[in-house]
């Protein structure tokens, strides 16, 4: 066969197959593949309980995620997340704490550390923002900047140590994160409602379209009368919302919060962005592509535990792999039968 | 603690303007560097620290403690030139942030003629310091898998949670291994937990779909004990028996233990108050008729209910 039959066989096959699009299939695909290898590994992999605790570990970096499909759709970047998320939540500790006096330890109380929480997470986005666009500074250095500074602020608040939320508040919000509804737990509840509404956002509202735009050409999308500005602060305000509704299922799990608390979350978030086929220079965005990536980490993590094969040390080197491999699968223009 | 730091810069602007004078020469000065506390353990030492600095220039009123943290390597290196050069210290109690870059800064305040500590982490060169105090890490190894063969038979499975991948965990976990060897119980498996929360929880939750017959679980560190029992009691795995042995001493871990907590029965010390310790040596070596150089290497205790008192410290941050 010649290069030339070879070109023609190819042309030919691209036009009869439009259908088999790797950008879509292949993150699904990989974490077939992925769960395949689970099982394969130890049956109990895909036991209920195990299923359960996977889905609900998704959740954080899952929500978080689906804001920073915004931020990066629309050609910027959020580093902050991780530090946000433990500075939320050391500011929802105290907060809580501090009106277990006047407002007892019932849902009151949790209620109210919430809604400080969602505050909290839209100013420190809306700040991201305004610095990004009003600011004119790169979005790398803002959320570098903010990075640096939500971290230290929660060593500040615990004095170097961990903050622990009082014991009976515990007790009322401890359910949030270890009870279920229809036999799903209220984490990947949240997780599901945060990807329904923000793939309606991304893909049915003049919103998503003009992050999509600004993310291919920030010029053409301001000469076509779109507030480049406005948009581009609202991504990082949906992404500080996503990142105090982690925060608020993160809390109940353990109840504290400390300087290790979402150490390189910021970077899994991106991961399970760009796994999920979202390019990470802009202008193209998927959400269920993000929930998948999202969920490929997590049982890269889970599937490590369940297996001695591989030694502990090389764990960073496996999940590298997986993340790569994952992206070459999406990104490479080979299609089906394109081989020999 | 502002109010300190103001009076730290006006006493050491009161020094520079004095320095050379007898008054400055008659006090012992004594550096006490360490790294910026950014976990539990680092401000529990750093609560130690500034505790013994009020007892003993109360108890000492010619010696000043003079406590400084650094946030990187470099900037604890420039902090021993200050020292040197602004305090003209007599003593240096020190805890490297990192063993390499941190040798040759020690040493040159060596060569100025003030006494060394060393605390917890080593240098890289021997014969540099003249007191060496640090906790025992094959030790708290060892003291935990003799505990767990007290409690346990022949044929009952346990799992390991790890700390972060270093020399640390090595030797810890080196020497738990090689104590339960021959014992007939079963390590499962053995992952890195990061001495984190999160990943003692999430870790502790695969081993509990994974194995189904656990007995008991040693996390090494009580911030991973923690995560641990969050993940039991989710599973609903936390009776029959079932115990957790963590490490360091954090104080709400010890409060359990004096509670009579069966969870968490028991704690391995690998405490944050050896650098209160190694203070108190290096006074010693100005005030003491006895010798003090040498190496200083603190047990690691088994806390129980009957000793647990005497390592609860309910103000401390850790």
């Amino acid at each position: 066969m010649t290069m030339m039959t070879a070109s023609d066989d190819t042309a030919t096959k691209q036009a009869k197959r439009p259908s088999v699009d790797f950008k879509t299939i292949g993150p699904a695909l990989a974490l077939l593949i992925l769960c395949v290898i689970g099982f394969m590994l130890n049956p109990a992999f895909v036991s209920e309980g195990n299923l359960t605790n996977l889905l609900t570990r998704s959740a954080f970096i899952g929500i978080i995620a689906v804001g920073a499909t915004f931020v990066i759709t629309a050609g910027g970047i959020d580093l902050s997340v991780g530090s946000m998320a433990a500075a939320i939540a050391g500011v929802m500790i105290i907060i809580m704490n501090g009106a277990v006096e006047t407002m007892g330890t019932g849902l009151a109380t949790v209620l109210l550390g919430c809604g400080c929480a969602l505050v909290l997470g839209i100013g420190a986005g809306w700040i991201n923002g305004a610095l990004t666009t009003k600011g004119k500074i790169e979005a790398f250095i803002v959320t570098l900047g903010t990075m640096g500074i939500y971290r230290s602020l929660v060593t500040y608040f615990a004095d170097g140590g961990t903050l622990s939320l009082n014991f009976d508040i515990r007790g009322t919000y401890r359910p949030v994160y270890y009870d279920s509804f229809l036999g799903l737990p209220y984490p990947v509840w949240v997780f599901i409602c945060v990807a329904i509404c923000g793939w309606l956002l991304l893909n049915r509202t003049a919103f998503g379209r003009y992050c999509t735009a600004i993310g291919s050409n920030e010029a053409v999308a301001k000469y076509s009368a779109i507030n480049v500005d406005r948009v581009k602060t609202l991504t990082y305000v949906i992404q500080g919302l996503c990142v105090a509704f982690a925060t608020i299922i993160y809390v109940p799990r353990l109840g504290s919060a400390s300087a290790s608390t979402g150490v390189l979350w910021e970077l899994e978030a991106i991961a399970a962005v760009i796994i999920g086929g979202t390019v990470l220079k802009g202008g193209y965005g998927r959400i269920g592509g993000t929930i998948l990536g999202a969920l490929i980490l997590t049982t890269i993590g889970n599937i490590l535990n369940f297996t001695d094969l591989i030694s502990n040390y090389l764990n960073g080197t496996m999940q590298g792999l997986i993340i790569i491999v994952a992206v070459f699968l999406q990104r490479s223009d080979w299609k089906l039968g394109k081989s020999k | 603690m502002l109010l300190k730091r103001t009076l730290g810069a006006v006493a050491a602007v009161g020094l520079l303007a004095f320095a050379g004078t007898a008054l400055a020469q008659d006090k012992i000065k004594i550096g006490v560097s360490y790294p910026t506390p950014t976990h539990a353990w680092a401000a529990g030492m750093n609560w130690h620290a500034e505790q013994a600095e009020k007892r003993l220039e109360a108890l000492y009123p010619d010696v000043d403690l003079i406590l400084v943290n650094s946030s990187d390597p470099e900037a604890q290196a420039s902090a021993l030139e200050d020292l040197v050069s602004v305090h003209q210290i007599d003593a240096l109690v020190v805890l490297p942030f990192e063993s390499e870059p941190l040798t040759d800064p020690v040493l040159n305040v060596k060569k100025s003629g003030a006494w060394i500590t060393v605390v917890d982490r080593g240098l890289s060169q021997p014969g540099i310091e003249d007191l060496y105090v640090a906790g025992n890490n094959p030790e708290l190894g060892r003291v935990s898998a003799q505990y767990m063969k007290g409690r346990l038979k022949d044929g009952d499975n346990i799992v390991v949670l790890r700390g972060i991948p270093t020399v640390i965990d090595n030797e810890r976990f080196d020497a738990f291994m090689a104590e339960i060897e021959g014992s007939g119980i079963n390590v499962l498996d053995h992952k890195h937990a990061n001495w984190n929360r999160d990943d003692g929880f999430e870790v502790m939750q695969d081993f509990l779909s994974r194995f189904p017959d656990i007995d008991a679980v040693w996390a090494q560190d009580d911030d991973i004990a923690i995560g641990v029992v969050a993940a039991l009691k989710q599973a609903g795995r936390d009776g029959d028996g079932m115990f957790v042995v963590g490490g360091a001493g954090m104080k709400e871990i010890i409060k359990g233990i004096m509670d009579g907590e069966t969870l968490i029965p028991v704690d391995v010390l690998y405490p944050p108050a050896m650098i209160a310790t190694a203070m108190d040596q290096t006074v010693a070596a100005f005030k003491s008729n006895g010798p003090v150089a040498g190496r200083y290497i603190l047990g690691a205790t088994l806390i129980t209910p009957e000793n647990a008192e005497s390592y609860y410290f309910p103000d401390s941050p850790f």
